[in-house]
């Protein structure tokens, strides 16, 4: 069969779909957001039922998966990074009880931060719970890790964790695509309660069968093809460790073969075996990871005695950012030629509100009044609109985590300060934010929360967003009294309604919510063209 | 055989199209390849680039190491200086001749010029007059696309395959008005 040109994420979904998927849950979030996107415009995977719609937020979409797999079926939920720590206490424990249909999260990480506000690295949470982790080194490799990974999920009765980085998400290569198969019915486990029902008694059985475990997960690490030992005849005083995408790097700068011994690692827990004979065939060794130095940390040890390890810490690779076969060139003490220099007259080209957003309007009105106000604080969430931060606008004091907005204009209005203002999209309020609006319900916060409702989930390329139209009824059941519930339409003609709607809310010592309510320029002009 | 192509742009400008048709055509001629694209937050208005690497052999990096690109191929004058340090020594660049100027402070196009006057190899075009003119105003990166496909290393043909098979879905009439736009510059 011909080869299909797949982005790492494409090739993942691809691969689901072939190894007998039934469901996916995710929320969206770059790099992770194509996988499911893939899916859900898969004419295969529509004739086959696989259910594909996105979940409120990763803590939902982790648990749903979780349902599906309990009930026998193969079934994967994607994520960004930092989606993983939303959805951290479902992962912590489903990796206690283990699984029972094939299940496989994806962990898409983002080192350098080109989308996201952190570059933590989630090989780390696959330590944590103790499972394996995968971690493709292309597309080809990522497809065959998903389309195997949910046998040997099934075979284990745990979860599996792919890690893939941006790049891998985002680079398209050739892939081989293999025969499809069959779903899993629904077969429920006979002694399921033994295993799900997580009370002390049951939770301690389970943690001891989990350590168990471990011997068997590392004899798969070290008997996996994924994981390659090359030994060079001559000999060479330098091992190096190249884990997932870091290994094309490396091949990048020996074209015509390794000149040292160098394990390839593709697949977790460490395998011991191969790193020791790497060891027996070198001095020194060099660590090559997309991410934190989790794998360095580990060979090093924290004393840092014994065998010497190279890498982020100490040094010969950049401790922050992504990998390239640049900084790997130069760790490799290789020369670095590149004959041209950016010219001082390239200026920067930040990310902006696309013309015509309304999230342009609210701010414009939400600045205009704010200048009235001796010490105003805007506390803002994730998403376009974080781009208000930005000139011309810069209308906005933080941005940390899903939801935020909303507490932590709470919590800093409770501190004394006023105007507090929350500025939150859609999305991210059904989210993570519906609990933190009841949180300022309850305690009467005096906070002006602004919903700016664009109807979708903007920034990552307008996905369905989970409560388009229920906005309002969704405040109200929370409790906002209905007179600080308000509605606008965030146009250049509506300004006069808009600034003194605004004002009249920060004004009044309670909680208010405004949600001005406009459709997504870039969805609504996709609707034009189709 | 081996090409390694930075592909550049302001967010929405297609850039991402012309990496698709590229692919396309690489993979039809039996080549290897790599493509390595930005998205998410930069699409939004930001700078955006395409690493596309097309070889007879297997490619190892998605990443164009440092000064190896043959061609940079741009649909904005300022962003495809942005690349240079990725430019082979003798590599090209071809690129569109306007700006897209969405940012306060957008250099003096004297200044762009003059950047340009230093490059060796470089071909600058108006390809947003040349698609109009052409009754194509939507095609300006495909017209791009052939002023640049002598530099790419695959065959025409394989590349009008390539437009064939990505604006296949959007009917015929828009398939022919970009085979017209890529044969306008083909040389």
């Amino acid at each position: 069969m011909k080869k299909q040109l797949f982005l790492g994420d494409e090739a993942i979904a691809q691969a689901a779909i072939d190894a007998g998927l039934s469901g996916v849950y995710s929320y969206p979030g770059t790099p992770s957001t194509e996988i499911t996107e893939f899916i859900q415009h898969s004419a295969l995977a529509k004739e086959r039922g696989i259910y594909s719609q996105w979940c409120s937020n990763e803590k939902t979409a982790v648990e749903a998966a979780f349902g599906m797999s309990y009930a026998g079926k193969r079934v994967l939920s994607c994520m960004k990074h930092v989606g993983l720590n939303v959805a951290a206490d479902a992962f912590m424990n489903l990796a206690l009880t283990g699984i029972n249909g094939g299940m496989i999260l994806v962990t898409a990480d983002d080192p350098s931060m080109h989308s996201s506000q952190n570059e933590q690295d989630n090989r780390f949470y696959g330590n944590f719970a103790m499972i394996p982790v995968f971690e493709p080194s292309n597309q080809q490799e990522a497809y065959d890790m998903v389309y195997e990974g949910f046998e040997l999920s099934e075979k284990w009765g745990y979860p599996i964790l792919l890690r893939i980085t941006t790049r891998m998400a985002h680079s398209r290569a050739g892939v081989q695509t293999r025969p499809l198969q069959a779903q899993n019915p629904v077969k429920i486990e006979a002694e399921a309660r033994q295993k799900y029902i997580l009370l002390p008694a049951i939770a301690r059985k389970r943690f001891q069968i989990l350590l168990q475990k471990q011997a068997e997960f590392l004899d798969a690490s070290e008997k996996s093809t994924y994981n390659q030992l090359f030994i060079p005849e001559k000999r060479s005083p330098l091992g190096i460790v190249a884990c997932g995408i870091a290994f094309n790097y490396l091949q990048e700068n020996f074209p015509a073969g390794f000149e040292n011994p160098v394990l390839k690692i593709s697949q977790y827990p460490l395998p011991k075996k191969q790193l020791l004979q790497l060891t027996e065939n070198c001095e020194e060794i060099l660590v090559l990871e997309d991410g934190y130095p989790i794998v360095e940390e580990q060979l090093k040890g924290y004393l840092g005695v014994g065998l010497k390890v190279h890498g982020r810490l100490d040094g010969t690779l950049p401790r922050a950012g992504e990998l390239t076969p640049d900084n790997v060139r130069k760790a490799l003490g290789l020369p670095v030629v590149s004959p041209y220099i950016i010219p001082d007259v390239v200026a920067m080209r930040p990310p902006a509100l696309c013309m015509g957003c309304g999230h342009r309007d609210v701010y414009l009105a939400l600045n205009e009044v704010l200048q009235e106000y001796k010490d105003p604080r805007v506390f803002a969430d994730i998403g376009c609109y974080t781009l208000g931060a930005l000139p011309p606008f810069q209308a906005i004091d933080s941005c940390i985590d899903m939801g935020a907005s909303i507490t932590m204009a709470r919590g800093a209005s409770e501190a004394g300060v006023f105007p507090s203002v929350a500025v939150i999209g859609d999305s991210t309020f059904t989210h993570s934010g519906m609990t933190g609006l009841l949180d300022c319900v309850n305690s009467r916060a005096n906070v002006l929360i602004i919903i700016s409702d664009n109807e979708t989930t903007g920034m990552t390329g307008g996905q369905d967003s989970a409560a388009t139209g229920r906005i309002e009824a969704i405040c109200r059941g929370i409790g906002v009294e209905p007179g600080h519930l308000r509605s606008v339409v965030p146009l250049k003609k509506n300004y006069e309604e808009m600034k003194v709607m605004i004002r009249e809310e920060i004004d009044y010592p309670g909680v208010s919510v405004i949600v001005p309510c406009r459709e997504c320029i870039q969805t609504y002009k996709r609707k034009l063209k189709a | 055989m081996k090409t390694d192509i930075i592909l550049a742009g302001v967010g929405g400008q297609g850039i991402l199209t012309i990496a698709a048709v590229i692919g396309e055509a690489a993979l039809a001629e039996g080549c290897y390849m790599k493509q390595a694209e930005v998205h998410g937050m930069s699409q939004r208005g930001g700078d955006v680039q395409s690493h596309l690497r097309i070889s007879d052999r297997p490619v190892a990096s998605d990443l164009i190491p440092l000064g190896s690109a043959d061609l940079i191929v741009s649909l904005e004058p300022m962003e495809a200086l942005r690349y240079l340090p990725y430019l082979k020594k003798d590599g090209w660049i071809v690129t569109h001749s306007e700006p897209f100027d969405n940012i306060s402070n957008y250099p003096e196009m004297e200044k762009i010029r003059a950047e340009y006057e230093r490059l060796p190899n470089k071909v600058i075009l108006n390809v947003e007059q040349i698609a109009k003119d052409l009754g194509a105003p939507r095609s300006s990166n495909v017209v791009l696309l052939g002023a640049a496909s002598p530099y790419i290393g695959l065959p025409f043909e394989q590349l009008e395959k390539g437009i064939r098979s990505i604006f296949e879905r959007k009917g015929e009439e828009v398939v022919e008005l970009n085979l017209k736009a890529l044969r306008a510059l083909s040389a």
